[in-house]
């Protein structure tokens, strides 16, 4: 039943579970062993960013668009040639339609 | 015959007759309550859904079922439409049938107090009964006729915000793109209608010879329903489209391309299914060249998804980015189910394939209705201008964290065991397409990572400091897939052996379907 069979493996959710909740109680455990020395609303807890203020929470969260900043930057001249390809012309949706279509032509005309 | 057996043998009519009839009978519904209104929807979905769980059990226990609209005999002028529905047919019908439910069920809260609801359930409804039609028709110029009510009724509900300029715009775009491809489809059919003097997919099938228009007409046929369903490079109406209509909307268009993914399926496995395996040039069979066509189309489809996802700012055209990613893990089952027919693989990618139709609409679908739970709280659709609605939207961020787990293919959930079948399968074809469709799928989760960073987690934004949760019904939505995709998760022999299975066997024994027509009528 829970077994999924992918004629080269297989699948068990279960084992899978079980797995998390042993690594769970693993790692409940070793924290454990830690000191409790943790105080709320202390100095304790406050970020020290050398010196400076520290910004509200709101002018501190992260944009969506900032994200993945480095990842974007490196692949910037992959990104161009998409950026160049979806142009959102109708008639550019259907050139793609055409082309896909041509090249296809060929294929089996050719074979 | 009983009452419940005559109800059995019209059931392929009634399941397109009863959404049909509410499409028209809404409106006058709509004049006496909006909460009648709503609860017939449901009802006449319902009953629809019922009528398809009673042809599902008829179907599975003896074999493919033909229902004649028209003449019974082949007395000249023969003038009738077959349907036949097989184990492919009614697994695909059960999936739109469930999103059509899930759709309504969201509309309730979502639409609520907007202009024109009588108009959108009576084209909601024409959507729905275009694809369930698609689905279960027998004829392929019937096929087109609801593929084309399909394009008309989907154009006018993307373009239902009829104020937001972008709507507009989605839907004239849909609407070229959907015609051009009908008109192709239309001359495909006339290429097998000069040839065989048929229309009927089971006659066709038996009789075609694979000529070369029969070539050209198999590539139209391929290409259309490719960019139907959103496959890449042809993928450019997608986004659009699904990023600007409301997401209860989306759900039935996603049906639709399901239904142009079925065609795909029924083009290849049953009308060229004799013919297929035929060697061309250079000892090539046929099914190999078409397969990886396919294959490179799905690759390209998965890169430019999710490479494309990353950078969207939209909330709803970032989910369908994705969603054309997905299309592209099902037709790499597809097509390597097809360059590999005869190998034991080839069966495990078609389950696989077959098994990620299901998991795709439900997890996308999700993801779609989550975006939609945070338009109707924001009204806004950049990511950039939401943040820390975790703090007030508990429910909507657990539905959101299951869609993704599950759309990245996470193991235990729905998406993971799908993907675990095509990934296995692929591998044995070739091991570098596995190892860039898990790539793409880890990329995947990083995209959906930003997006929970991004829109769930955070400082509590002050714009947004008077966000609540949405209304009931469509928590009630959103907990249903997201019920579903745990579900399937965690026992997916369930899906697999009872629809799946049968439905991929209906696929590869495509004589049986050609039999229950040509042999038995």
């Amino acid at each position: 039943m829970f077994n999924l069979e992918s004629g080269s493996g297989f699948w068990n959710p279960l084992l899978w579970i079980l797995l998390l909740a042993i690594a769970f109680l693993l790692f409940y455990g070793i924290r454990g062993f830690g000191r409790n020395i943790y105080k709320k609303g202390t100095e304790q807890t406050k970020a020290f960013l050398s010196g400076n203020l520290e910004s509200t929470p709101e002018e501190m969260h992260i944009k969506a668009s900032n994200l993945y900043w480095g990842f974007t930057t490196a692949m910037k001249s992959l990104y161009a040639g998409l950026r160049k390809m979806h142009t959102g012309n109708t008639s550019d949706y259907l050139l793609w339609f055409v082309i896909v279509l041509a090249v296809l032509f060929l294929i089996i005309g050719v074979i | 015959m009983t009452f419940l057996e005559t109800l059995l043998v019209h059931s392929p009519a009634l399941i397109i007759a009863i959404p049909l009839l509410s499409a028209f009978l809404i409106p006058l519904v709509s004049r006496i309550n909006a909460k009648l209104r709503n609860s017939f929807a449901v009802a006449m979905l319902g009953l629809t859904g019922c009528f398809i769980g009673l042809l599902t059990t008829d179907v599975f226990a003896n074999g493919p079922r033909i229902y004649i609209f028209g003449s019974k005999n082949l007395t000249l002028p023969v003038v009738r439409i077959l349907f036949e529905v097989d184990s492919i047919s009614i697994f695909i019908a059960i999936v739109t049938i469930m999103l059509a439910i899930i759709a309504v069920i969201y509309s309730w809260s979502f639409m609520n107090g907007q202009d024109g609801l009588d108009k959108y359930y009576t084209l909601f409804f024409l959507l729905v009964t275009s694809a369930l039609g698609m689905e279960l028709t027998g004829d392929i110029f019937n096929f087109f006729v609801f593929l084309e009510i399909s394009c008309i009724a989907s154009c006018a509900l993307i373009a239902f915000w009829v104020t937001e300029g972008e709507a507009l715009e989605a839907a004239f775009k849909y609407i070229v793109i959907s015609s051009v491809g009908a008109l192709f489809v239309l001359f495909a059919i006339g290429l097998f209608y000069a040839q065989y003097n048929a229309l009927n997919i089971a006659t066709l099938a038996h009789v075609l010879q694979f000529t070369f228009l029969d070539k050209i007409a198999l590539v139209l046929l391929l290409v259309v329903l490719g960019m139907k369903a959103g496959l890449a490079p042809m993928h450019m109406w997608l986004p659009d489209a699904y990023g600007r209509s409301p997401p209860s909307v989306t759900l039935v268009i996603m049906s639709a391309t399901l239904a142009s993914v079925y065609g795909v399926l029924r083009v290849l496995f049953t009308l060229y299914g004799n013919v297929l395996t035929t060697s061309v040039r250079f000892d090539l069979p046929m099914h190999v060249i078409i397969g990886w066509i396919l294959i490179v189309l799905a690759i390209v489809s998965i890169l430019i998804g999710v490479i494309m996802a990353l950078v969207q700012s939209d909330l709803m055209r970032l989910i369908g980015y994705t969603a054309v990613a997905e299309v592209g893990y099902l037709f790499l089952a597809i097509g390597t189910a097809i360059a590999a027919q005869g190998a034991p693989y080839a069966t495990v990618a078609l389950h696989g394939g077959i098994f990620h139709m299901f998991n795709d609409v439900l997890d996308i679908g999700l993801l779609f209705l989550v975006a939609g739970a945070i338009y109707y709280v924001t009204k806004k659709r950049l990511l950039d201008d939401i943040g820390g609605l975790a703090r007030t939207m508990k429910f909507t961020t657990v539905f959101f964290m299951i869609g993704l787990l599950a759309v990245a293919g996470m193991p235990p959930l729905n998406g993971f065991t799908s993907k675990f079948l095509i990934y296995e399968s692929v591998y044995q074809l070739n091991p570098i397409l596995s190892i860039i469709a898990i790539l793409c799928s880890i990329v995947m989760l990083a995209i959906f990572i930003k997006v929970l960073y991004a829109a769930f987690l955070g400082p509590e934004l002050p714009s947004l400091k008077e966000v609540k949760e949405v209304p009931r019904s469509m928590l009630l939505a959103m907990g249903c897939f997201a019920a579903l995709a745990v579900f399937i998760g965690l026992f997916p022999n369930i899906l697999l052996d009872s629809l799946v299975k049968p439905a991929a066997a209906a696929l590869l024994d495509h004589a049986q379907y050609i039999i229950t027509v040509v042999g038995g009528i």
